[in-house]
């Protein structure tokens, strides 16, 4: 299939008030055709209240919403082309199964047998064939997680808004369903605007990730982008995990980090401009003591299955870092890092890390 | 063995065993039993008791209780459910204080009310100065239908509008979200979802206020003056003045077989038991 890249969606100098606290604070970014994008924040960043200016259940102070070129903020919820699964599912509790999926088209005023047809192929496609009897009651979270995805996709909408979707269920079945979730999307071709807290679940079902912070977009980019290459340090905290160090920038491609000159690759910064540099725990290279850029003593070891998580204490500081081979707690040991793997970020002071 | 728990429930059974099980049998016992007989001490089984009310004066009187329980549901009915759903959109403090404001005047003995609109309905009461001052003189709505079935709604409102306002806010938000989300309009979203999961309060609140309704005679023999004599009345007569505590007793019968079918007929009604509280049954 050739990748539509029009922009379905535009939001545009987006602001919403509660009362004198600002929610979401001046945020730009569009959305393409086809595309599946999750939104990635803490609770209270104001994610599922810029899906709900998107679905049209609140109402925007400042900005605009685009829907293919034209504002959507005149457009009732009830005739958006957008559908939104909610975070509780949201099913009608005296309603079947059949009738929750067929509540769209009932209001559309679908022939029976149209309507009958098409609930039957939703059912078929989010696994639920046979089950149009039940009460939704007795459905297990799994289930009713697919009723309510079936219920927004029996309508064809252009875009489906999904609010922490999987947030209810267990580790496994909400793995189960990450899966699902991606294949329904590329089969149907509908764009997916997913909210989440879970940076795992953003990495491996999106192509594109907004991480949203305070009413703040502080990144957008592909999962490997932001991962490789966080803008921020709430950017690189909130992807996997992070040894985020008060640093130096004595010159270019050169940080003064623990009064040790590592080689860098970043470029631009004032010299002498305190800094923050972020590296990744898995691309700390253990070697013998005094043979590596600085010693430590190893105060922890962790067996994640994986690999081995160690706390390293040099000089008071702490440093993570995931290996494959086997240490003590007690061990004396080097590290050194990859130029590459070091990166340089501004220090902003309203960026706090969590 | 078994638990404290289940101890703990043995004083509340024996309460209900004297108190209610056996007053209860001997009104069905007393309502077979031919009154003069009774009197004398002879017990004689009889279904004279029930063929007596069979009389077209008492069936009338029987009609126009349900219809006086009726009307006044129907006028609670209308002033809750608007009145619920303004309640549920506001913030939570002033839902707590409009609830509060509902309940207050329970708060007053139920006598005491009555006789205040007894005051504010009579000829002289400040209802009929203020129609006075619009041009109509002299008008005393006291002991009319009308106030009979104004102390109904009056008195038993806040029976209605409880359990409305309970099953109204236990609708997730979400729901109707959703239904709007899906394409329903405001009168779509009303009828297929905010309707259907709001009836267990209608029904439960409608049978709370048609029960006491029913059944009243203060309000019936205050505000209407003894002109319009329900049920309830002819059986407080019946035990209190003519000391035929054997008609009383099948007229209580009948009343409770009917409020049993009524009852039955709105559990048919509530369906299968939805989790949106406000039951009753």
């Amino acid at each position: 299939m050739k990748k539509n890249t029009e922009k379905i969606i535009q939001v545009k100098n987006l602001v919403k008030f509660y009362g004198d606290k600002t929610i979401i604070d001046e945020i730009n970014f569009h959305i393409r055709a086809n595309e599946f994008l999750t939104i990635l924040g803490p609770s209270g960043c104001g994610k599922t209240t810029l899906l709900r200016m998107i679905g049209g259940f609140e109402t925007p102070d400042d900005g605009d919403i685009l829907f293919e070129g034209k504002s959507l903020l005149n457009i009732p919820a009830n005739k958006r082309p957008i559908n939104t699964v909610f975070q509780k599912y949201a099913l009608f509790p005296h309603l079947n199964v059949y009738d929750n999926v067929a509540f769209g088209l009932k209001i559309q005023k679908k022939p029976s047998a149209e309507i009958a047809s098409l609930v039957q192929e939703m059912l078929r496609m989010v696994n639920l064939q046979g089950q149009e009897q039940r009460d939704v009651n007795s459905l297990s979270g799994g289930e009713q997680q697919r009723v309510a995805i079936a219920r927004a996709l029996v309508n064809h909408p252009q875009v489906l808004l999904l609010d922490e979707p999987l947030g209810a269920l267990d580790l496994k079945l909400r793995k189960n369903m990450q899966m699902e979730l991606k294949n329904l999307q590329k089969k149907t071709g509908i764009t997916f605007i997913y909210v989440t807290h879970d940076q795992e679940e953003a990495m491996t079902m999106s192509d594109t990730i907004i991480i949203m912070n305070r009413g703040r977009i502080q990144q957008i980019g592909s999962p490997v982008d932001i991962y490789n290459e966080p803008r921020n340090a709430f950017a690189a905290d909130f992807i996997g995990e992070s040894n985020i160090l008060d640093s130096i920038m004595l010159k270019d491609c050169l940080v003064k980090l623990q009064d040790v000159e590592f080689p860098c690759v970043d470029k631009g910064f004032e010299e002498n401009e305190a800094v923050l540099t972020v590296i990744r725990p898995e691309d700390i290279d253990i070697l013998p003591p005094g043979s590596g850029f600085l010693d430590g003593v190893i105060e922890s070891v962790t067996f994640l299955g994986m690999h081995y998580e160690i706390v390293m204490n040099c000089k008071g500081i702490n440093w993570l870092i995931h290996t494959t081979r086997e240490f003590f707690a007690g061990d004396q040991i080097s590290i050194q890092v990859d130029p590459n793997n070091i990166h340089i970020m501004k220090k902003e002071k309203d960026h706090e890390i969590i | 063995m078994k638990s404290f728990k289940e101890y703990i429930a043995y004083p509340y059974g024996l309460w209900m065993l004297i108190f209610i099980a056996v007053p209860l049998l001997v009104v069905v016992w007393f309502s077979f039993l031919s009154n003069p007989d009774f009197k004398a001490g002879v017990y004689t089984f009889t279904l004279d008791n029930y063929q007596e009310f069979m009389d077209p004066v008492y069936l009338e009187l029987l009609y126009r209780s349900f219809l006086y329980a009726v009307i006044a549901t129907v006028i609670c009915f209308i002033i809750a459910y608007p009145l619920g759903n303004l309640i549920i959109s506001l913030p939570g403090h002033r839902q707590n204080l409009m609830i509060v404001l509902m309940i207050i005047p329970m708060w007053v003995n139920f006598l005491l009310r009555t006789y205040a609109w007894m005051v504010l309905l009579s000829g002289s009461g400040l209802i009929s100065q203020f129609l006075g001052m619009l041009g109509f003189q002299d008008v005393s709505l006291l002991y009319t239908q009308s106030a009979v079935i104004l102390g109904m709604v009056y008195n038993f409102f806040p029976y209605m509008l409880l359990p409305i306002y309970t099953s109204l806010k236990k609708i997730d938000p979400d729901l109707l979200r959703a239904a709007t989300d899906l394409g329903a309009n405001h009168f779509q979203m009303f009828v297929k979802i905010k309707l259907p999961l709001s009836l267990p309060g209608i029904v439960s609140g409608s049978m709370m206020v048609f029960m006491p309704a029913v059944s009243t005679f203060v309000i019936s023999n205050l505000l209407g003056g003894g002109k319009y004599m329900l049920v309830g009345n002819l059986i407080e007569q019946q035990f209190l003045t003519l000391n035929n505590w054997n008609f009383g007793s099948a007229i209580s019968m009948v009343l409770m077989t009917i409020i049993f079918l009524v009852l039955g007929i709105a559990r048919l009604i509530t369906g299968k038991e939805l989790d949106t509280g406000g039951q009753l049954l």
